[in-house]
């Protein structure tokens, strides 16, 4: 579900230093931050916030759409399960280092209760103009703009710097979906391209992935398929092999996730792949100038 | 993190799957020792975190002492595939009739864990045919169904009076990488002997750093076990928290994030230039720049320095603080190339300006040539460092 003004949203782990701040920031952008839940520090207010000791508490006085989760990696398996039984519909996971059997068991939950997750390890979600989730720079107007192009990262300074070159360009963006730097996420890239061919003002989409796996290679065949035109970088292609590059997921074993592998099932697919994310304003014009003509 | 195969054997005898009796030593009166207790004919296996070690020399059959003795000394000292062997585990030899392949891992397709079984073991699994492997995917929150393991191995064709033995060393290789959090546990050869029994001749485990906390011992033996990693500013980094890497370039880097620092690495690339590493200071990390920096201006090969900071979560006016203050102690004379953008930019780039003289540049590919072009030019002062 791609985030909108009119979503009420849970900040979970609301108290803490990092949700404090971006709490403010989610809130003064027009995000409906509407509970907060914290253990221990149920029936408080935080930032003009309503506090409850749990999510299912927070549910229990407001219908909440999205939840976004501050919380520590190990105690993050059971904020989820939390988030599902507060009825949430879309949850967004921003921690790193979760370990990835408390990701597939949190994952597994989700799946049964039809509920999207994006992340972990995601910077989360920016809808330009409307309203954003996560640790995103979504209220610089300098970076993101409302717009026809949507954007899916794996990473959040790489996607930002993606945003950016587009908003310098004159290309604003319809959503900005972080699916997480972890080699397992809840939303692929796959379901992310989906997402936003689906959604009637995405027009162009732009796509940042990078090496490590292979869900570059797995949306190859949707993209072949998509009419909106697809624009992509992918990052780690100089990366030495076998060596993990900062984000759990991005590592080369064996013959598989190699960068250039990405690049070329991609450039099979009919997307247009840059060569530095500089260029990806002016890929995009040029996707989107027969649509205009 | 790859535990070497003696942790891996260790955690399948943990969960009862048979391993052949062995000694793991790290000396040719040992190594020659450990084959007359073990008598009958053994292997010495150099225990360096690589595959395809028989391949490479990295593993020798011997029988008696005097043979062992002969194979060890070849064997310790050597270079495998790049790795020094200090290690060796001695292990009975045992009567092989069938070459089986098993391995339980993580899933990223199905967010499953992914049970492969094939009858073609004891070669690299790359070489397996799709054909000949069969997969099971199992719910993380759930076990490994005997059922479901014993109709896994019955479809590869094994003879009858073999399926339950082998769907048994399954599920307890399933649930030894549950209980170890584990993101591959995989046996390769697994192999039947001519007696009917099973034993796991090889092992390959990789542990989940992300699960370090509740496995901090089987950490610490891996650790061990390995010995010390990478080179010396590789290791001053990771003491820091820091995620460091040497490369062979001259261009030394600075970005936050994942994602922004293998970008910068591939422009530098793309442009003609080498990175002389990578740093991250992403998440949390992005409060040290001045010890990243510290490290990055410490490797003598690095001509140029491009700083790349696209704030989103880190703050790009806590990173140009933390780099104007490393750059205040260390006064580095090499060029420095900046460009700076995103959560706390005005503030970032004024620092810059301000403090260090240095104009950061608005595109990214501009800052990118630049410092390629300076390193390529910089004579190797670096006096003010030392």
């Amino acid at each position: 579900m791609i985030l909108r003004a009119q979503h009420a949203v849970l900040v979970q782990g609301i108290t803490g230093k990092q949700a404090t701040f971006w709490t403010e920031r989610m809130r003064a952008y027009g995000t409906r931050v509407v509970a907060g839940s914290s253990p221990g520090k149920g029936g408080t207010t935080h930032q003009g916030v309503p506090v409850y000791g749990s999510a299912r508490e927070a549910a229990t006085e407001h219908a909440l759409d999205f939840s976004v989760l501050f919380t520590p990696p190990l105690a993050t398996k059971s904020a989820v399960a939390d988030a599902l039984d507060a009825g949430v519909r879309t949850i967004v996971v921003l921690a790193e280092h979760i370990p990835v059997h408390d990701v597939m068991w949190f994952l597994a939950d989700a799946r049964e209760r039809g509920v999207q997750v994006f992340g972990p390890n995601t910077a989360g979600l920016v809808t330009p103009g409307e309203a954003f989730a996560g640790i995103m720079p979504g209220f610089s107007p300098t970076i993101f703009a409302p717009g026809p192009v949507g954007v899916i990262s794996r990473s959040g300074s790489l996607g930002t710097l993606a945003c950016l070159n587009l908003t310098r360009a004159g290309i604003g963006q319809s959503a900005f979906l972080g699916i997480g730097g972890d080699p397992i996420v809840g939303t692929s890239t796959r379901e992310a391209l989906r997402l936003l061919d689906a959604d009637p003002r995405t027009t162009a989409v732009v796509l940042i992935g990078e090496l490590g796996g292979s869900m570059e290679e797995e949306a190859a065949g949707d993209i072949a398929l998509m009419r909106k035109p697809v624009v992509a970088f992918i990052a780690g292609r100089t990366a030495p092999p076998g060596r993990r590059m900062g984000h759990a997921g991005a590592i080369v074993a064996g013959s598989r996730g190699s960068g250039d592998s990405k690049v070329r099932a991609l450039r099979e697919a009919g997307a247009y792949v840059c060569e530095s994310p500089s260029e990806l304003g002016a890929a995009i014009q040029s996707a989107l100038a027969p649509a205009h003509a | 993190m790859n535990a070497p195969e003696h942790i891996g054997k260790e955690v399948l005898r943990g969960a009862g799957i048979d391993v052949p009796a062995g000694v793991l030593v790290n000396g040719v009166a040992e190594a020659g020792e450990a084959a007359r207790n073990l008598g009958g004919r053994v292997v010495l296996k150099a225990q360096i975190p690589t595959g395809k070690r028989g391949k490479a020399g990295g593993i020798r059959f011997a029988r008696g002492e005097a043979e062992a003795r002969e194979a060890a000394g070849a064997l310790l000292g050597s270079d495998v595939n790049g790795h020094r062997v200090s290690e060796l585990l001695v292990e009975s030899a045992v009567p092989i009739a069938r070459e089986l392949y098993a391995a339980v891992m993580n899933d990223p397709t199905t967010r499953c864990a992914r049970v492969l079984f094939s009858t073609s073991g004891g070669v690299d699994v790359e070489d397996v045919t799709p054909e000949a492997m069969r997969h099971a995917v199992i719910d993380i929150r759930g076990p490994f169904a005997p059922e479901a393991a014993r109709a896994l191995v019955a479809a590869t064709g094994v003879a009858p009076e073999h399926v339950d033995a082998i769907a048994a060393v399954l599920v307890a290789l399933y649930d030894a990488y549950r209980a170890n959090a584990a993101e591959l546990l995989e046996v390769n050869p697994l192999a039947l002997t001519t007696e009917g029994k099973l034993y796991a001749l090889d092992c390959k485990l990789v542990l989940d750093d992300s699960a370090r906390k509740q496995h901090e011992g089987l950490f610490a033996r891996a650790e061990a076990a390995l010995g010390e990693q990478g080179t010396e500013l590789e290791r001053r980094a990771r003491a820091l928290g820091l995620l460091y890497m040497e490369l062979d370039g001259d261009v030394g880097i600075l970005a936050n994030g994942a994602g922004l620092t293998m970008t910068t690495m591939d422009v530098v690339a793309h442009y003609g230039g080498r990175a002389a590493n990578f740093m991250e200071i992403g998440g949390d990390a992005y409060t040290k720049a001045t010890p990243a920096l510290e490290i990055v201006l410490a490797n003598p090969n690095v001509r140029s320095l491009l700083v790349n900071f696209c704030g989103a979560f880190a703050q790009t006016d806590v990173m140009a603080r933390g780099v104007a203050d490393a750059i205040a102690v260390l006064r580095p004379t090499l060029p420095m190339f900046f460009t700076i953008h995103g959560t706390g930019e005005e503030a970032a780039i004024a620092i810059v300006r301000d403090e260090l003289g240095i104009e950061p540049y608005d595109a990214m590919d501009d800052a990118v040539r630049a410092a390629i072009s300076a390193a390529r030019q910089a004579r190797p002062v670096v006096e003010a460092r030392a």
